[in-house]
């Protein structure tokens, strides 16, 4: 792997680990005590009916909110009290249920200000050329995000689906050892379903453009979750009620009953 | 920038060189006025523009800077120390305005700066002893540069005019770096702008005290040309106004501050034949472009390249139908 880490990592030790996370509103727990970890290069999928806790669940990993019990561990360190920009330089990149693109800078401008803040200081960002030497790596995801024609039309005036693109495509600029992905398939033509789960695979696993990341992924689109995820954590009530490979989760009695139905 | 844009620039630069020396000295005197707000905006442009942080206290660092550049010279000292003062003082000063900023946002931002602004006016107006209060600070003197008298309205228009290309460079040179991005990450998206790293506390904090620094400049520049300074023109009122320039001229467009201190300065002169009735036309002219252009005068060439996208797209759109059409026609 040419990419540094961010950390130095001892062989086995999980990318995220998340032990015992508790957080209620009131009297409503919307996560109740949810432990699991994800491995180095690992898809997780998390699913479960509206209401389940995987939204709260995120915002915690995130640094959105900060979890009633409960830790959450990054490459070995604890980062439960950490917030979204803590977490970032860290190395934690994320997509948002619906479109957050800078409408009013290009696409190539998106991609650069989502990785320019990770190297040198403030300071030094001021005399810095203007795309922080950051031009290769942005059109090395254009090229491979397939939105090269797009590349210099500011990005609130493309479609829908390339603006999710874009969006997908800022999240792994900075070369995260980690990504949050919140339903990266919701409001997309189905035709770009496919589409959007080869790129995660290639994200996923091609040591050239990115590193070996490790993803977690919410979504309701069961064959994406089936055919992209290595493991799956099915979510009910704020509990966890089942961990495994989509085969598993498949032949799951308890799982079929209540979520996947039929 | 196209080539168009650049020959209008050269355009507007000769006509800035050339043209003051055909006016009189009260043209003269009023084109060095609105260099001075050209030089304002361009900061609040900065703040409102660029980073989306919705000011309504400007004229308070507009007022900031002339009474520094003013007290200091009545103390004997330089306005070249008093300038950069001016500068360095609204700057700091900028910082703190810029915390409420970080608690909220929109119209109660605007709220928050405006009563900042008339917390500063009434320390103008009521501290005689260091204002001068409603009597304000007169002959304050203009300076003189390397030996050369600033003192004649066209020597001071040409120190004005260089200090506007001045900051402007240092402005482009700003936006152009990655800073540029942060801020209009930061205006377009904060939450997206925080997790991809951007830290948007600094941020939100510089852009406040750098178009403040901008605003302080100014308002040296403005004491030593009016040569006497009263609260007034630092009220709620002038904030009100500067803001407007903004938002008229084009916010986040680089050169919208000059076209919006025109309209803000200048056209009020031109419509002083309507006397009376001058502030129903300004207002009815201001209410009219709010409707037509809500993104300023600058938005107009843009808006002009995107209804050509928009009918090109349609023209396209409408022959890969008919060329479709033809397929499955031939293949029925």
């Amino acid at each position: 792997m040419t990419h540094p880490h961010h950390h130095e990592r001892a062989s086995g030790q999980p990318v995220l680990k998340v032990s015992g996370l508790k957080k209620a509103y009131g009297a409503i727990k919307a996560v109740g005590g949810v432990s699991f970890q994800v491995q180095p290069g690992e898809i997780f999928g998390v699913i479960g009916p509206n209401g389940s806790g995987k939204t709260t669940l995120f915002n915690s990993m995130l640094g959105q909110i900060t979890p009633d019990a409960g830790k959450i561990e990054l490459n070995g360190e604890d980062v439960t009290q950490l917030g979204p920009l803590e977490l970032n330089r860290r190395g934690v990149g994320r997509t948002f249920q619906t479109l957050q693109v800078f409408g009013k800078m290009s696409v190539r401008d998106n991609l650069i200000v989502a990785a320019q803040e990770h190297s040198g200081s403030m300071f030094s960002r001021m005399f810095a050329p203007s795309d922080s030497g950051l031009g290769a790596r942005a059109d090395a995801l254009i090229d491979q995000f397939r939105i090269r024609h797009v590349a210099d039309k500011k990005a609130g005036e493309l479609s829908y689906g390339q603006q999710k693109l874009v969006d997908i495509a800022m999240a792994f600029m900075s070369d995260p050892d980690l990504v949050l992905l919140d339903e990266p398939c919701a409001g997309v033509n189905p035709s770009l379903v496919g589409g959007i789960a080869t790129l995660l695979k290639e994200l996923n696993r091609n040591p050239k453009i990115g590193k070996h990341s490790s993803f977690v992924v919410i979504e309701h689109n069961m064959d994406f979750v089936m055919d992209l995820c290595h493991r799956i954590m099915v979510m009910v009530e704020g509990q966890v009620m089942a961990i495994g490979t989509p085969a598993e989760i498949r032949a799951n009695r308890q799982v079929l009953d209540a979520y996947l139905g039929n | 920038m196209n080539n168009k844009s650049r020959l209008a620039l050269l355009v507007i630069a000769l006509a800035l060189l050339v043209v003051p020396q055909f006016l009189k000295n009260y043209g003269i005197y009023l084109l060095s006025y609105w260099l001075v707000f050209v030089i304002a905006t361009m900061g609040l442009n900065l703040t409102v523009g660029y980073a989306g942080q919705k000011s309504l206290g400007h004229a308070a660092f507009f007022g900031i800077g002339a009474y520094t550049v003013a007290i200091l010279m009545k103390a004997g000292i330089s306005f070249w120390l008093g300038l950069p003062a001016a500068a360095l003082i609204c700057f700091v000063v900028g910082v703190i305005l810029g915390f409420p900023a970080l608690r909220v946002q929109t119209i109660y931002l605007a709220f928050a700066t405006l009563g900042f602004n008339t917390a500063i006016w009434l320390v103008m107006r009521n501290e005689e002893w260091l204002t001068g209060g409603t009597f304000g600070i007169n002959n304050i003197a203009r300076p003189a540069l390397a030996g050369v008298s600033l003192e004649g309205n066209l020597a001071y228009y040409y120190f004005v005019l260089a200090m506007a290309v001045l900051l402007a460079l240092l402005l482009y040179g700003l936006l152009r770096s990655p800073w540029g991005k942060a801020f209009t990450a930061l205006r377009d998206n904060p939450i997206r702008a925080e997790s991809l790293g951007v830290d948007i506390r600094s941020y939100t904090l510089l852009s406040f005290a750098i178009g403040a620094a901008y605003a302080g400049v100014a308002g040296a520049l403005f004491a030593s040309l009016v040569q006497f300074i009263e609260p007034a023109p630092f009220a709620v009122g002038a904030s009100i106004m500067m803001y407007l320039m903004v938002v008229v001229g084009g916010p986040g467009y680089f050169f919208g501050p000059l076209l919006g201190a025109a309209v803000g300065v200048l056209l009020p002169e031109w419509l002083r034949f309507a006397q009376a009735w001058y502030l129903f036309v300004f207002g009815a002219a201001v209410v009219l472009l709010m409707i037509w252009l809500p993104d300023g005068l600058l938005s107009i060439p843009d808006r002009i390249r995107a209804k050509k996208q928009a009918r090109l797209a349609s023209a396209q759109r409408a022959a890969a139908a008919q060329s479709a059409a033809k397929a499955t026609g031939a293949t029925a």
